[in-house]
C-alpha cells in the first residue's frame, strides 16, 4: 500500500491549486478525479474574472485570485488565456439603478475599484452598448480566462511539481486508517495522512463518507457561445442583479452566461437547456449589445455550481476529523479559486494564512452530524 | 378528434428513404404524422429532387434514383402526412420536444413518438491541400449534380472509396463533364470480398458494373489501391498527387507518385451515421466499425434506449437506401404499436415480411459499408502538419501534442486544442480525431466522443430572440450580494 501526505479528491481549480501549493511545500500529493482534470465547473464556466459579480465579503479573495490569474505565467508557469479589460455592470430601470448603486457601494467598501458612471461614459468605454442604459458601475480591472484550457495549464504545473495525477479514477469512499485515511479509489486503497475534499457539487456526497450532512444546492448554469463574428464589444458586461455575463473573445466568439438555469442534477450532470431560459438569457444579451442580433448560436452547455445555505465558501478543516479538509462552494469560485487553494495549502503546511478561512463548522452548528446521531 | 398541430402523434426527422418509410407507415396506422426536413423537398441525399424552380434541359435525365424519389414524393402527397420542409431542427429534448427554425421563424412540436432518420455524414480523411477551393466531398458532388446539374469542375479527379466513387464519375460524364481519373482506395481484392454480399442485391451490383464499364470506355483511368497524397495549386488549377496504398490503406514505401492536372477534386472516405440527435438525448450508443462507427443501440424495429424514440435507416448503421426504407417502415409501425394503436392484420403480416426483407438487404448493404469503413493505415498516414479540424485550423500535430500533454479522451482534446469547437461542431473532424486519440489510449471506446450539444445546427440569435421589449425578459431573482 502506498502512502501519501495528502490525497486531494476533485481536480477542479480548487483541488488543482491546493495540490500544487502542497506539493511545492514539500508534501507528497496524489490528486484524484472521477473524470479528467478541470472538465466540470472549472473547465466549462464563463471564465469571467470580475469584481462586479462577486459577493462583497469575497472581494478581498477575488482581488487576490484575479491577480494570480493575470500572473499565471509566473506562479503557475503556464498561461490560462487571461485577458484584462474593463468591466461594466449595467442598469436599465430605476429599480436596477438603485440596486446597482447599493451593490457598487458595498463592493467599493470591500476594496473593489468600482465607480458609478453615466451612460455616456459607459458608451465611451463600450461603444457597442445599447442606448437604453441608465447607469453603469465601472471596474477597470475585470477580465476573463479561457476556462476550457484551465486543466491544460494546471496539468503541466502539477506534473512539474511532482503531484501524482489519477484521472478517470472515481473515489468510492474513505475509512480511517492508522495515521490518516484509506481512500478507496478505482481498485486501490490509497493511504493518505490528510485528505482534501474538493469535489464542487459532489462535496455533499464526499462529506457523507465522513458521516457529515451539509446540503449543497446544485445550480445548473447555462452557457451559450456564438460563431466567430466581427468585433461587437471589448469589455466584460453584467447587469445590476448579476444575471448576465457577456464577453467577446479575441477569436470573435461571444460567450453569454450569467447563471440562467437549465435541466440537470448531481447524478446526470447538465442535461439540457430550458428553451424559455435560453431565449431570456439571449434577449438580455441582445438588449445590452444590439449587434448580437447578427450572431449565430453555435453551442449551448451547462455547468454545475455549488451553493451552501449561506452561499459562502467552505474552506478549512472538517470538524471532528483530524487531517480532513474541505474547499469549495465559493460564489464566483473560478476567480478566487487559485487563491483559495493557496490559502488552504498555507494552513495545511502550518503557515499563517493570508486571509481568514471559511470553516464548515457553521453549517453543522445547531444540527447533528449523522455520526453523532448514530452515537 | 381535433388535434393540436403542434402535438403530432409521430414526428419523423429526416425525409430520406427511412423517414418517408416511417411517415407512411405511421400514417397508415392512423397516427397524426409530421415529417420534417432541412431540404425543400423529401428524398434525402439519395433521392434528392431537382431544386425547386429549376427545369432539366431537354434530353437530360437525373437517373433512376430521382425517379424513385418522385414516386416517394407522390406517396407522401397522397397520404395524410403533414410535411414541414425547409426547417432546421436545432434542439430535441428529453421530453421529445423538437425546436426548429424555418423561414417564418421558430417552431416547436411536442410529438408523442420521434423517429430519427437523419442518415449519414461523409467522412474525409485529411491530406495536404484538402481545404483548398475546388476540393469537395463525394456526397457534396452528388448534391450539386442531383439538385442543380452543376459539375464540380471542368476536369475532375474522383477519389476515395465505396460505390459513390463510380456513381459520381459516371454522373459527371453523363452531365457533360470530364473525369481526369478515378482513384480508388480499394483494390480488386476488396471488391471480390464484397461480392457474396453484393450478390444478394444483383440489380444494384449490375448497375454499378455498368457505370464502371461506361467510365472505362470513356477513357478514364482507374487507379486501384491508390489514395490522394497531396493537392497543390490554386482554385481552377489543382495538381492532384496520388500514391499507392496497402490493404490497410497506409502509404506504400517507395510507391510511385503520379500527378493529375484538374480544377476539381471530389473525394470521400465513406459515410458515418449522423448521430447528433441521439447523442444530444444521451441515448446509449455502441461502436460498430463495420456499420460506419458509433451507432445508437436499437432493437430490430429501431427502438432506441429511450421510450418512444426510434432510429431508422443509415443513421442506425450504414446499409443503403432500400433497407433504409424498410427499416423506416418498421420503425413507423413500431411507434404506432407502442402508442397503443391497434394493428390491422395486414400490417402485422407486413411487419414480418419487412423484417425478412430487411435482413437480406442489410447484408448486401453491410458488404458495401465494410468497403467504406476506416482502416488503420489511412489515418496513421496523415502528415503531422495537415489540418484535421478545418473550422479551427487544428493540425494532427496539435492533437497529438494535447494527447501527449495528458488529454486522454475526446472532450479534453477538444478543450485543449479547440478542435471540434467550430461551426460544424466536430461533424467533419470527429471521426478522424477519435482515431488519432484512440491510437494512444487503447481504442475508440476509451477515446470517447464529443459530447452532444444543442443547437444541432447553428441558429440565428436575431431570429431566435425575435421582437421583444425589456419587460418581456424574465430576469431571474438577484444573485446574492
Amino acid at each position: 500500500m502506498s502512502g501519501y501526505d495528502v490525497a486531494v479528491i476533485g481536480a477542479g481549480v480548487m483541488g488543482c491549486s491546493t495540490a500544487l501549493f502542497l506539493a511545492r511545500g514539500g508534501m507528497r500529493v496524489v490528486l484524484l478525479d472521477r473524470g479528467m482534470l478541470s472538465r466540470e465547473a472549472s473547465g466549462v464556466n464563463a471564465g469571467t474574472l470580475t469584481m462586479n459579480m462577486t459577493r462583497a465579503a469575497l472581494i478581498p479573495y477575488a482581488l487576490r485570485g484575479w491577480e494570480m490569474w493575470t500572473q499565471a505565467a509566473g506562479w503557475l508557469g503556464h498561461s490560462a488565456g487571461v485577458l484584462v479589460t474593463d468591466g461594466l455592470s449595467l442598469a436599465f430601470t430605476d429599480a436596477e439603478a438603485a440596486l446597482l448603486e447599493a451593490r457598487a457601494q458595498a463592493r467599493q467598501q470591500a476594496g473593489a475599484p468600482i465607480a458609478l458612471i453615466t451612460p455616456a461614459q459607459a458608451r465611451a468605454i463600450e461603444p457597442g452598448l445599447a442606448e437604453t442604459v441608465c447607469l453603469a458601475a465601472h471596474c477597470p480591472i475585470d477580465g476573463y480566462a479561457t476556462a476550457y484550457v484551465t486543466g491544460r495549464a494546471f496539468r503541466a504545473a502539477l506534473v512539474e511539481a511532482g503531484v501524482e495525477i489519477r484521472e478517470q479514477c472515481p473515489v468510492r469512499g474513505l475509512a480511517p486508517a492508522a495515521g490518516g485515511y484509506a481512500v478507496r479509489a478505482g481498485g486501490d486503497a490509497l493511504l493518505a495522512r490528510r485528505i482534501v475534499l474538493a469535489g464542487g457539487v459532489w462535496i455533499e456526497e464526499m462529506l457523507g463518507w465522513l458521516d457529515l450532512a451539509i446540503p449543497i444546492k446544485v445550480l445548473v448554469n447555462q452557457l451559450i457561445v456564438t460563431e466567430r463574428m466581427r468585433p461587437v464589444m471589448r469589455t466584460v458586461l453584467s447587469i445590476a442583479n448579476g444575471l448576465l455575463s457577456l464577453k467577446q473573445f479575441a477569436n470573435g466568439t461571444v460567450l453569454v452566461g450569467g447563471g440562467w438555469q437549465g435541466v440537470g442534477d448531481r447524478t446526470r450532470g447538465g442535461v439540457a437547456a430550458i428553451p424559455e431560459n435560453l431565449i431570456g438569457n439571449l434577449r438580455l444579451a441582445r438588449w445590452v449589445i444590439p449587434a448580437l442580433a447578427e450572431a449565430r448560436i453555435l453551442r449551448i452547455w451547462l455547468g454545475l455550481e455549488s451553493e451552501v445555505a449561506d452561499a459562502m465558501p467552505m474552506l478549512g478543516p472538517i470538524p471532528g476529523h483530524p487531517g480532513a479538509f474541505v474547499i469549495g462552494t465559493a460564489h464566483s469560485g473560478y476567480t478566487s479559486g487559485p487563491f483559495m487553494g493557496r490559502l488552504l495549502a498555507q494552513v495545511m503546511l502550518g503557515q499563517e494564512p493570508e486571509l481568514p478561512l471559511f470553516p464548515p463548522d457553521r453549517l453543522l452548528a445547531g444540527s447533528f452530524s449523522r455520526g453523532e446521531v448514530a452515537a | 378528434m381535433e388535434r393540436l398541430s403542434a402535438e403530432p402523434d409521430l414526428l419523423v426527422l429526416g425525409a430520406g428513404p427511412a423517414g418517408v418509410g416511417a411517415a407512411l407507415a405511421g400514417a397508415a396506422c392512423g397516427l397524426d404524422t409530421l415529417i420534417v426536413d432541412e431540404a425543400a423537398e423529401s428524398g434525402g441525399q439519395i433521392y434528392r429532387s431537382l431544386h425547386p424552380g429549376l427545369r432539366l434541359r431537354s434530353g437530360a435525365d437525373l437517373g433512376p434514383d430521382a425517379r424513385v424519389g418522385d414516386v416517394q414524393r407522390r406517396w407522401l402527397a397522397e397520404n395524410p402526412v403533414r410535411r414541414a420542409f425547409g426547417r432546421r431542427v436545432w434542439s430535441v429534448d428529453a421530453a421529445l420536444r423538437v425546436d426548429a427554425m424555418g423561414r417564418d421563424g421558430p417552431e416547436t412540436w411536442r410529438p408523442h413518438a420521434l423517429v430519427v432518420a437523419t442518415g449519414t455524414t461523409e467522412r474525409i480523411v485529411p491530406f495536404p491541400g484538402w481545404t483548398l477551393p475546388g476540393v469537395i466531398g463525394l456526397a457534396a458532388a452528388t448534391i450539386l449534380l442531383k439538385s442543380q446539374q452543376v459539375l464540380p469542375g471542368e476536369r475532375t479527379v474522383v477519389a476515395g472509396c465505396g460505390p459513390l466513387l463510380v456513381a459520381v464519375a459516371f454522373n459527371i460524364l453523363k452531365a457533360g463533364g470530364n473525369v481526369a481519373a478515378v482513384i480508388d482506395l480499394s483494390g480488386p481484392a476488396d471488391w471480390l470480398a464484397a461480392l457474396p454480399g453484393l450478390a444478394l442485391r444483383p440489380g444494384l451490383a449490375l448497375r454499378g458494373l455498368g457505370w464502371a464499364r461506361a467510365v472505362r470506355s470513356a477513357g478514364v483511368p482507374t487507379l486501384f489501391r491508390h489514395g490522394i497524397h497531396a493537392v497543390r495549386g490554386a482554385a481552377g488549377a489543382l495538381e492532384v498527387e496520388v500514391a499507392p496504398v496497402s490493404a490497410a490503406r497506409g502509404w506504400m514505401t517507395g510507391g510511385t507518385l503520379r500527378r493529375f492536372a484538374a480544377d476539381g477534386l471530389v473525394v470521400g472516405h465513406g459515410l458515418t451515421p449522423a448521430i447528433e440527435v441521439t447523442r444530444l438525448l444521451r441515448a446509449r450508443h455502441v461502436f460498430r466499425p463495420a456499420w460506419g462507427g458509433w451507432v445508437p443501440e436499437c432493437d430490430a424495429e429501431g427502438r432506441a434506449s429511450i421510450p418512444h424514440l426510434y432510429v431508422a435507416g443509415d443513421g442506425a448503421g450504414i446499409a443503403g437506401a432500400v433497407p433504409a426504407y424498410l427499416h423506416g417502415r418498421l420503425a413507423g409501425l413500431a411507434a404506432a404499436r407502442d402508442l397503443g394503436q391497434p394493428e390491422a392484420a395486414s400490417l402485422r403480416w407486413e411487419r414480418a415480411a419487412l423484417r425478412r426483407a430487411l435482413f437480406r438487404s442489410v447484408r448486401a448493404g453491410r458488404a458495401v459499408a465494410a468497403m467504406m469503413a476506416l482502416r488503420p493505415g489511412h489515418v496513421a498516414g496523415i502528415p503531422a502538419e495537415t489540418v484535421v479540424c478545418r473550422c479551427e485550423d487544428v493540425t494532427r500535430a496539435d492533437i497529438e501534442a494535447a494527447v501527449a500533454a495528458g488529454a486522454r479522451e475526446m472532450n479534453q482534446v477538444k478543450a485543449w486544442t479547440r478542435c471540434g469547437m467550430g461551426p460544424c461542431q466536430g461533424r467533419m473532424c470527429g471521426e478522424v480525431v477519435a482515431e488519432l486519440v484512440a491510437a494512444h489510449v487503447g481504442g475508440r471506446e476509451a477515446a470517447g466522443s464529443f459530447t452532444g450539444r444543442a443547437p444541432l445546427r447553428p441558429i440565428s440569435l436575431g431570429a431566435l430572440t425575435g421582437e421583444f421589449s425589456y419587460s418581456d425578459i424574465p430576469i431571474p431573482q438577484s444573485a446574492p450580494l
